[in-house]
Formats: C-alpha cells, structure tokens, sequence
C-alpha cells in the first residue's frame, strides 16, 4: 500500500483546508455533506412538501389552497381506500408467513454440504436479483386466462375441467399476487437465514442430540431461539418492502379487477398520477407513514437491546 | 448434521429441494421458451389438442428482432445501464464518506445522524413518489436522466452507508492509529489505509446498488415520459402492451434480455453479492 508519510515538519505546510481536516468534527461534516445534501433534497424536503400537498386541493396544472384535513376525511369515507388498507394488511401478513416458513425450510435444507451447493445457492437468488417488473410480467403471462400454462398443467394432471381465470376473479386475483410476492421473497429469506444458520455451532446440536432430542425438539429449543436476531430483522425488512410494494400489482392486475387488489401505493398512483388528484394521491400515500412508522420504532428498538446486551 | 439412510435424505432432503429449485427457476424458463416460440404457437389456447407447451421445434427470433426494430429497447438498456451506472458510482462515493464518518469519527451527534441514516434506508419510494415528482417539475429535471440519476441515490446512499458501517466497524483501530503515528493525516489514513481494506465491502454494495438500480420502476414510470427516455421496465411495460393487446412475445424476449445484465454482474459477484445481502440485515 502506497503510504506517504509526512513528518511533523511537513504537515506544518498543509493547506488550511487539509489542515482542518485534522479535526474530527470537520472532517465529519465534510463526509456527511454529500449524503446529507442529496438525501435532505429528495427525502427531507419531499417529504415536508407531501405533507402540505395533502391539506391542499391541488390537483394536475391547478394549484391548490390549504384545505386541512379534508382530504384524508374524503380517503375514509372512501370504500376503496378502505378496501386497500385491508388489502395491504392481508397482502402483508400473509405473504410474510409463507415467505418466513418456506424460507427457513430451504436454509435449513442449504445448510449442509453436498456437491453443487454452491451452484444452487447461486441459481436460488435468481428471483430477488431479476428485476421485479420483468418477471412479474413471466408470471402473468403463465397466468393469463387463455394460454395458461398452470391450466393446462392442472388440467393435464386432471385436477380441473374447466379454465381457471386467475386474474379475472378478486380472490383468485389477490392469491396469485400473494404467490408471486412469496416467489420472489423467499430465496432472500433463505439466504439471510442460511447465513443466520451457519453462525450456530453444529456442536450444540450434536450435545442436544445425545442428550436424546428428537430433530422437531432440536430445532425448537437450540436453532430456533438462537436464529431470532436475525429472523427479526429479515422479517421487518421485508414487512416494509411489502407493505410498500407497487410494482406486482400495478403489472399483475393494476389494481383491478373492480379495484379489489389495490394496495397504497397502487391506489396512491391512480388517484394522483393516472386521475391527476395529486392531493388526495399524496395522502394515501402518506397514510401509509404512521404504519411504517411503528414499523421502524419497534426495529430501532429492537437493535438497541441487542447492541446493549 | 445428522442424517439416516438413504432414503430418509432424499425425501427429507433431496426431494424438498429439487422442488424448491424447479418453482424457483420456472419462469425463467418459461421466459426463454416463449422468447423464441413463433406467434402460431404461442397462442394455441392451453386445452388445444397436440399442445406442447414446454419445447419448441421451430426456434424464432422474430420477437427479438421486434424489439429491436419496432421499438426502442436498444436505447431503453443504454438509458438503464448509464443511469444505474451513475447513481450507483454517486451512492458509492455518498455511502463510503458517509459509513466511514458514523463508523469511525467522534463528532457530535453522531449517533443522531446514524439514527436518521437508518431511518431513511427505511422510507420506501412509493411513499414520496407524488410529492417528488412535482420536485422534479420545478427543477426541470422531468423526462431527463437527471431525474432517476439524482433520486435514486435517496435509497442506495442509505443502504451503501449502512453496509459500509459495518465494514469500517470491523477493521481495527490500529490500523489507523500506525498510520497516524507515521505522520499521516487523517484524510491520507483514510484514503490510502482504511479505504482499501474495505474493498470487499464497496464491490458488494457496488453490486447490491446496481441490481436495486437496475430493478427501480415507480420513480422511472413517473418521471419520465417520452418514449426515448424510458428504462427497460418502464419501456417494456408501457409500449408493448396497447390497451388490452399484450405483445407477449416481444414482451418475454424484452424481459429476457433486460435481465441479462444485472445477471451476468450478479454471476461474476456472486460471493460479494450474498455478503452484502447478509451484512444488510445484521444491523
């Protein structure tokens, strides 16, 4: 490694801006400036601005005036938007259980050695790496109403006579958006988890097992406590990602059919872009704050008990 | 691990994972498939007799070539690769700074600023799309690059600093403090000693921030507009489906080839990615 030394006599002839950079606050701030001028830019001052766009009446090329809280009362009187925020509950809850159960079932069965592993732990991320949006659009082409190839693989299994319209049914609609969802999070669960894993020492499970547990009682009383950390935290980052999630929907469905699986930020998008009520958009949208907001207390919470043990 | 006899470990291991794989890799599959199936088969209805959905004996490229001739993906993978490209170099610049400051100095409301740090990498973008888009407007970034090259850095700054902290926190005070007595400055021990030593770190997040690039739709699909500017995912999603007709053959083989090079980076980095995935959570 190139390092220039410089003697005492030398750093005598520092610039004043170098020199200052001695001090550790302004070297910090200095680091900090970039990032903190970019993200009070984008998040910051968007943010505030959202919040004003929300008590206002604006709408696409008509400014708005203030209005308070009219807009969020509108939002509650409306069955759609109270549809969506069930939605996006149901949506959320039941997308991370199966990703959390399929999940930890695929570490489990990564977590030893075998030849090729390597090789499969590759191809497993495929679906968290491929950008959503295109491979959603693989599935509701093998979704589509005609060409099928889930029908004709079930009506070839003689499972079913007749077409199934996936996309053209509310629940139907909302279960395969809930399958994809958990397509692309799992291997994301299995591989965070899987590093999770490997942290326990196999010898535990070895001194369980002499002691006469069964595989469900090792798993229960040794893996699972010790894989909480990181469980945890898998699991709130994900609730927020899905929680927040846009893209599945607006290609599978688009919120259809008849606005049954729209999701915040779906219905956000077509109240405020595609009908141009910006306000009432920017308040959905923000609706979704106080709920990600619990979300992220109870994470930072959380992280300071573990830095603290 | 424990494990029986041979048939225990292909039903409680074998079998479960060979599943696991084919769901996993399917649409894949069925992307290729269809990329290169002509249109008179692609559209047989599923319960057409001599239907054979999973193989094809006559191979085409008339979907590629559609792409390529009746649209603009040529431009939309340019579009995408020079803005991934350049909001990843300024996230990395932003993130290292920054990760190396919270990690490593004693500053006043260091601890704050860490707290804020995380609790963007927290905001997801569909929260702000509205408001930012109007942002945008009055800036006079809409429907150029900028627009995507400036914003997405709000996600991956957050995101490479968090990663970065944990890199920085790792390598040991020492190594600074030799450098220091050697008469290095503080700028100098950072560049020349630390920065190096956390190479691994910066290619993972390097990688993780081109593939979240590379993956981005909501701020793209708002704020750009002409045909011109669009990236892969915006572009294959608004000019190859026209109101109820979806053009599912060019649409597979845009897919396709959209996905081919955040797959190949991901090959090459595949060891860097999954230490970047697994660090992002350790918090």
């Amino acid at each position: 490694m190139a390092v220039t030394a410089l003697s005492a006599a030398e750093s005598k002839r520092l610039s004043p801006r170098l020199r200052k950079l001695e001090d550790e606050r302004w070297l910090a701030m200095a680091l900090l400036a970039p990032t903190a001028i970019l993200l009070g830019l984008f998040i910051a001052y968007p943010f505030f601005e959202g919040v004003l766009l929300s008590l206002s009446s604006t709408r696409v090329g008509e400014p708005g005036h203030f209005v308070g809280l009219k807009n969020f009362y509108k939002i509650w009187d409306d069955s759609i938007f109270r549809h969506t925020v069930w939605n996006t509950f149901y949506y959320t809850a039941v997308t991370t259980v199966f990703k959390l159960a399929l999940g930890l079932w695929l570490a489990i069965l990564l977590n030893r050695h075998f030849r090729g592993k390597a090789i499969i732990r590759a191809f497993i991320l495929l679906p968290f790496i491929i950008p959503t949006v295109l491979s959603t659009f693989a599935w509701k082409w093998m979704f589509d109403p005609t060409f099928s190839v889930i029908n004709w693989t079930l009506f070839q299994l003689g499972l079913i006579t007749t077409r199934i319209n996936w996309l053209g049914d509310p629940d139907l609609a909302m279960t395969s958006i809930i399958i994809i969802n958990i397509w692309r999070g799992v291997p994301f669960f299995a591989i965070t988890l899987l590093a999770g894993l490997q942290t326990i020492s196999p010898e535990l499970h070895e001194a369980a097992a002499i002691d006469g547990a069964r595989p469900w009682q090792r798993f229960w009383h040794v893996t699972w406590p010790l894989l909480m950390p990181v469980t945890l935290v898998v699991v709130l980052f994900s609730v927020i990602q899905t929680f927040a999630d846009f893209q599945l929907v607006y290609v599978m469905t688009g919120g259809g059919p008849a606005n049954a699986t729209h999701l915040f930020a779906t219905y956000a998008y077509q109240l405020g872009i595609g009908t141009g009520l910006l306000s009432e958009g920017a308040a959905i949208s923000l609706a979704m704050f106080p709920f990600l907001f619990i979300i992220v207390v109870v994470q930072l919470l959380y992280i300071r008990r573990v830095e603290t043990r | 691990m424990i494990e029986g006899a041979l048939w225990r470990r292909w039903v409680f291991y074998n079998i479960p994972l060979i599943l696991f794989v084919f769901v996993l890799l399917f649409p894949f599959y069925w992307m290729i498939v269809t990329t290169f199936r002509p249109d008179g088969e692609l559209y047989l209805p599923w319960n057409a007799p001599n239907y054979m959905p999973f193989w094809t004996n006559n191979p085409t490229f008339e979907h590629i070539l559609y792409l390529f001739e009746e649209t603009n993906f040529a431009r939309w993978m340019l579009n995408t690769m020079f803005i991934a490209l350049v909001s990843t170099v300024i996230s990395l610049f932003c993130g290292v700074l920054a990760g190396y400051a919270l990690a490593r100095l004693n500053f006043p409301y260091a601890g704050g600023m860490g707290t804020a740090i995380f609790i963007t990498y927290l905001v997801p973008q569909t929260l702000l799309f509205i408001p930012l888009a109007e942002i945008i407007r009055n800036f006079q970034l809409g429907d150029t690059p900028w627009a995507l090259i400036l914003t997405y850095p709000t996600f991956l700054i957050p995101f490479c600093t968090w990663l970065m902290m944990g890199y920085f926190k790792a390598i040991p005070k020492e190594l600074e403090e030799c450098a220091r007595i050697d008469g290095a400055s503080r700028w100098k021990a950072m560049v020349y000693i630390i920065i190096p030593v956390a190479v691994p770190g910066i290619l993972s997040s390097g990688i993780i921030a081109f593939t979240l690039s590379w993956n981005e739709f909501i701020y793209a699909l708002v704020f750009l507009s002409s045909p011109d500017q669009k990236t892969v995912p915006v572009g294959v999603t608004s000019e190859l489906i026209r109101g109820d007709v979806f053009f599912w053959g060019p649409l597979m083989a845009g897919a396709l080839l959209g996905s081919i090079p955040v797959a190949i980076v991901y090959s090459f980095f595949v060891e860097h990615y999954v230490a970047g995935l697994t660090g992002s959570v350790k918090g």
